[in-house]
């Protein structure tokens, strides 16, 4: 257990990096897990903003890329295990869809760590707790996302650009 | 003459294409010299541009715009015929969305310009001549115009009312676009030509069950001429891509490449493709899965062929840091060798 408890003990120190990650769990299997964290008190990094969703199938890569457009620094996606999604079959397409979203993120210049897609059953709140602690250490390793899609997307970032180019940076 | 519409056409960075297109539309083309005068069309009459500064403010009826913005001088021409025009379109999936090129929104401009000045193969290159902001001649200095870090769409420069979709747009699209004009039948702002639905909407292949054992690039197989493209496992964009094209490409035995980007109500064509293809797989055993994802190769390139501009990344992430350390490096080393190789001449 003292594993688990080093992300919120590390969180007193106001310098430190704290990423900010977004979590879509599974009604019936993560979210409950997280509940049973909470009900537990078992310990774990306060850096994941939880968004309920019915089944992981339904998440779409829309979300995932919204999130890490918006300033998130990553996604996880958790719900049930294989063969126990409560729809038969929403957690095979959301791994699916994580697979192939994770070869296209490094593209894009995005570590696929930053995105992870996680079996967690209602009864597995320890796991849960786990999975966060490690996912903000590793995003923590990583560092900011910054840009992402937000990168010159503004005007006045375009003529950010113009500056940095009048300011001596000669194409040779 | 007095009553005669003013047209514009402007190409950005573009192939042309959308400049042909307006050509293809053949004999109708005496309709629109009926129609209206043209202003300004760079690649086909002799205009220049103080000519268009001249013109009063909204005084060309309509500018047709092709191509994504890249430079400064695109940006400063667009935003001059923003000024005179009373309506601007988009025309093609350059303006539309970013097109073609803003594939190169994957790359840094510091890799870009090492490619295309250093490391082609066919590049030969000895002295190191390369392309500077400005030069110094007898005459005067010579400045070039400033190669933007990002691809932009049009309307990320200046306000657009009006889309017109394609790679290049069909001939029947741009009669509608050009029909809408003259009989003053507009549709509201903001409207992109061509049908809120998907290609898979007017597609007449056979669709039976989508489920697939194996990817196929369109070059490694002989694709069934009558059966929909992704049940054989060869990457199509129709499920994520706005209707209104005639599925030229699908009557011709090509997939959908995605050139009139996402339909109405998607806000990422290339995540929707994602999503639609990903769930083609026909397996519960996550390492076949796995085997089968990855013979998808360059996924942002499929997904994103003409829409990285109007995508929710736009661009790969270039950490701030590093791109100051790489670029700056890059900078100095050409400088340096551009210094080195004058002083050799």
């Amino acid at each position: 257990m003292s594993e688990l408890t080093t992300g919120s003990a590390a969180a007193g120190s106001a310098s430190e990096y704290e990423p900010k990650i977004v979590g879509f769990l599974c009604n019936w299997c993560a979210y409950t897990a997280a509940d049973l964290a909470g009900i537990a008190r078992i310990k774990y990094p306060d850096n994941i903003r939880i968004v309920r969703v019915m089944c992981t199938g339904r998440v779409e890569p829309t979300f995932v890329l919204k999130a890490l457009s918006a300033g998130a620094d990553a996604v996880l996606v958790a719900g049930c295990h294989p063969g126990g999604c409560h729809y038969q079959e929403g957690n095979y397409k959301a791994y699916k869809r994580t697979l192939l979203l994770q070869s296209m993120l490094p593209q894009f210049g995005i570590e696929k760590e930053r995105f992870r897609l996680e079996f967690v059953a209602s009864s597995e709140g320890e796991k849960f707790a786990r999975v966060v602690g490690d996912m903000v250490a590793k995003i923590k390793e990583l560092g900011p996302l910054s840009g992402a899609g937000t990168r010159l997307a503004a005007l006045d970032g375009f003529f950010a650009a113009d500056a940095r180019m009048e300011g001596g940076v000669n194409l040779g | 003459m007095a009553d005669k519409l003013k047209f514009a056409f402007y190409w950005n960075a573009s192939c042309g294409g959308c400049e042909i297109a307006v050509l293809d539309i053949n004999e109708k083309i005496l309709d629109v010299a009926a129609l209206a005068d043209i202003v300004l069309w760079p690649v086909a009459l002799d205009f220049k541009y103080h000519h268009v500064r001249a013109l009063a403010d909204g005084s060309i009826d309509v500018s047709f715009i092709n191509g994504s913005i890249r430079n400064s001088e695109q940006k400063e021409i667009v935003e001059l015929l923003r000024e005179k025009s009373k309506v601007v379109v988009a025309f093609g999936s350059c303006a539309h969305l970013g097109g073609i090129p803003a594939l190169a929104n994957l790359c840094s401009r510091a890799e870009i310009f090492d490619r295309a000045y250093r490391e082609t193969p066919s590049t030969v290159n000895p002295e190191n001549v390369l392309p500077r902001p400005r030069t110094r001649v007898p005459e005067g200095e010579l400045e070039l115009p400033v190669f933007f870090d990002h691809v932009y769409r049009l309307d990320e420069v200046i306000p657009v009312e009006y889309y017109v979709p394609g790679c290049p747009p069909t001939p029947s699209m741009i009669a509608e676009a050009v029909t809408a004009i003259a009989t003053g039948k507009l549709p509201p702002v903001g409207t992109v030509f061509g049908s809120a639905r998907t290609v898979c909407d007017s597609c007449r292949r056979t669709k039976e069950e989508k489920k697939v054992k194996a990817f196929h690039r369109i070059h490694e197989v002989e694709a069934d001429p009558e059966r929909c493209f992704l049940e054989q496992g060869i990457i199509c964009a129709g499920p994520a891509t706005r209707d209104g094209c005639g599925t030229l490409c699908l009557n011709a035995n090509m997939p959908c490449r995605g050139c009139f980007g996402p339909p109405d109500g998607v806000a990422d064509q290339g995540a929707r493709l994602l999503s639609a293809l990903a769930t083609l797989v026909d397996s519960k055993d996550l390492d076949e899965i796995q085997g089968l994802i990855d013979q998808v190769v360059d996924p942002a390139g499929y997904f994103y062929r003409f829409g990285m501009s109007s995508s929710l990344l736009k661009h790969k992430v270039l950490r701030p840091e590093r791109t100051a350390a790489a670029q700056g490096e890059t900078m100095a080393q050409a400088a340096a060798a551009a210094e080195e190789g004058r002083g050799s001449r």
